[in-house]
């Protein structure tokens, strides 16, 4: 990302003690934000050169750990499927989930707006609160799923939903949609509301004759900053399902058909202690939500176009 | 920032089109709240109902034996119930208020102090944004052993207070909310840097810090150990919630009522935020 340059006439107009004040205030977010994020960061992509497991001291074996990856670890080819295949559908989905709903209820009462922005929010806003799947996709004939299914006799034995590879990553992708109407979708209503209503006078006059035209030519436009943020949003929650999986399909998952990078991330670090590997799939993944990133871009800056 | 209704006519729908409309939002209403409703509905249903099968959605005889059990069937714990309580209710209040204070401070640095070091911060908070804290784990844990703070609450405190979510919203609200020339007034008439903080930009930007008391105690009151946590006494309330649920479906009334009490902080910090949130977040948006 490109650093902005800014003015420098600022700083000066503080006086020395003032400046003082404005660096102790800025310092307890600076120093824990290098602890949390940037030395962890910086420390991963130098430990992704090294076999390190805790007890002998780091050993620097080159790119060997990106070779690996490829080359000697099915696991992570199945891991690196299965987490483009969730970020592929539950991002873009997600995305558009966030931003059609929020467009659709922009257009109703501002009580009907609250309530349903309200109901839509709700799975995001009440954290942890998927395991409710489990009991409405219950593997016994209790489970909701089954009964219904059973009932129309559509199958004649319960269904071990979240155990048999064929559904578990379906599921998941359910929850994970489930719960995507977080934060962007917020960002979504709220930038709708604020667009300015002069900009939809003028494209009356100019001879915007729809719905559609509006929101393609004026509309998204405007939004474009939200947009990212809501993309970046999405980019970072669906390159990175790992704990509904686990917690839904269980850990591994039947034939790894949930086990996506962040999964086999924990498992090599935190039970194999393979700290270097695991550090080289951090790095990766990050590179995937990087690239991500860019492609959005370039995407957005085809808007109104 | 409020704007006034659009006093122009909006474009109709047609027929076919209003049908659409209201079926995607039904269905989509359904999606997102049947499984919460199900959740509360089955939280008040006797032994019975539970085990009845077919399983019925709805209640017929509704009670409250789940939520009355609940304190005996947390009783024989190891560690006594009220402290789970305790260290949820504890941690929630102190990583919220810690956050949003050193979060405004520092948005209010880079706001104000336009330079290549603050420049330079933002930039990466804006990067960071895009990094999810799980695939720190490993680092972090070694650092935090350097810290000697493994199996305290600090390991839980330390990550949530430089979300860098806080910071972002902050600063872009901040951009155009506090007039430069009120800042100048405020100097000119003597006031310090923390008073001018406090006293002007704190209550000019409530709306955005409303906002991140929200979203900071959403993340708080779920917060589970992670791998830097081993002592039961320092585990959380939804910790202990998994516990219930995964003991079987005698259980599962129980599991529902523990889960709807749960749920009731964030929904009412929400009511009380909610036309802050929408105020703010239009002042999301990434500028590049």
């Amino acid at each position: 990302m490109r650093v902005k340059t800014f003015e420098k006439h600022t700083l000066k107009k503080w006086s020395g003690r003032d400046c003082v004040w404005l660096a102790l205030m800025v310092a307890p977010f600076a120093i824990l934000f290098l602890i949390v994020t940037v030395i962890p960061v910086l420390a991963s992509i130098v430990l992704s050169f090294f076999q390190y497991d805790m007890i002998n001291p780091p050993q620097f074996i080159g790119l060997d750990n990106y070779f690996r990856m490829f080359i000697s670890d099915q696991v992570f080819l199945i891991a690196l499927q299965n987490t483009l295949k969730l970020a592929v559908i539950t991002g873009p989905i997600g995305f558009l989930l966030s931003f059609v709903l929020a467009w659709m209820i922009n257009d109703l009462s501002p009580a009907s707006r609250t309530a349903l922005s309200f109901l839509f929010y709700s799975p995001a806003l009440m954290g942890n609160v998927y395991f409710i799947w489990q009991v409405l996709f219950s593997g016994d004939a209790y489970g909701y799923a089954n009964s219904l299914l059973m009932s129309m006799n559509l199958i004649s034995e319960p269904i071990q939903w979240f155990y048999d590879e064929r559904y578990a990553m379906t599921l998941v992708i359910i929850v994970q949609l489930w719960m995507s109407m977080g934060v962007s979708f917020l960002a979504n209503i709220s930038g709708l509301q604020n667009v300015d209503t002069t900009l939809y006078e003028a494209g009356a006059i100019d001879g915007i004759r729809n719905r559609w035209a509006e929101l393609w030519y004026i509309t998204l436009p405007s939004m474009k900053g939200i947009l990212l943020f809501s993309a970046v949003m999405q980019i970072q929650t669906s390159f990175s399902i790992s704990a509904i999986a686990t917690t839904l399909t269980g850990f591994p998952s039947v034939n790894y058909s949930t086990h996506t990078i962040v999964t086999h991330l924990s498992d090599i670090a935190t039970t194999r202690f393979e700290m270097g590997y695991g550090a080289a799939l951090s790095v990766f993944l990050f590179l995937l939500m990087a690239a991500a990133r860019i492609l959005i871009r370039k995407v957005l800056d085809a808007l109104g176009r | 920032m409020k704007k006034a209704k659009p006093r122009y006519k909006r474009f109709t729908r047609s027929r076919l089109g209003n049908f659409l409309f209201f079926t995607i939002l039904i269905l989509a209403g359904l999606y997102t709240i049947l499984p919460l409703i199900y959740s509360i509905v089955t939280s008040f249903k006797p032994l019975d109902e539970l085990l009845a099968f077919p399983p019925k959605f709805y209640v017929t005889r509704p009670t409250l034996k789940n939520y009355s059990i609940l304190p005996e069937l947390l009783s024989d714990l190891d560690v006594p119930f009220a402290r789970y309580v305790f260290n949820t209710l504890f941690l929630s209040v102190v990583i919220s208020a810690l956050h949003v204070i050193v979060a405004s401070m520092s948005a209010f640095v880079m706001c104000q102090v336009r330079n290549k070091w603050t420049g330079l911060l933002f930039a990466l908070v804006q990067f960071a944004l895009l990094y999810n804290a799980t695939t720190l784990a490993v680092p972090q844990y070694y650092i935090f052993s350097k810290l000697n703070i493994i199996d305290t609450y600090w390991a839980y405190i330390l990550p949530m207070l430089p979300s860098t979510m806080g910071v972002f919203l902050i600063k872009q609200y901040m951009d155009g909310a506090i007039p430069e020339a009120l800042i100048e007034a405020a100097r000119i008439d003597g006031a310090g840097v923390l008073r001018i903080f406090w006293q002007v930009v704190m209550p000019l930007v409530k709306p955005a810090w409303m906002t991140l008391t929200l979203f900071i105690f959403r993340d708080s009151w779920a917060l589970q150990p992670g791998g830097t946590i081993f002592s039961e006494s320092l585990k959380t309330l939804p910790n202990i919630l998994s516990q219930i649920t995964s003991s079987g479906i005698a259980r599962s009334g129980s599991a529902m009522a523990a889960t709807v009490l749960l749920m009731i902080p964030p929904v009412l910090i929400y009511f009380v935020t909610q036309s802050n949130v929408m105020e703010t977040m239009s002042s999301a948006g990434i500028k590049e």
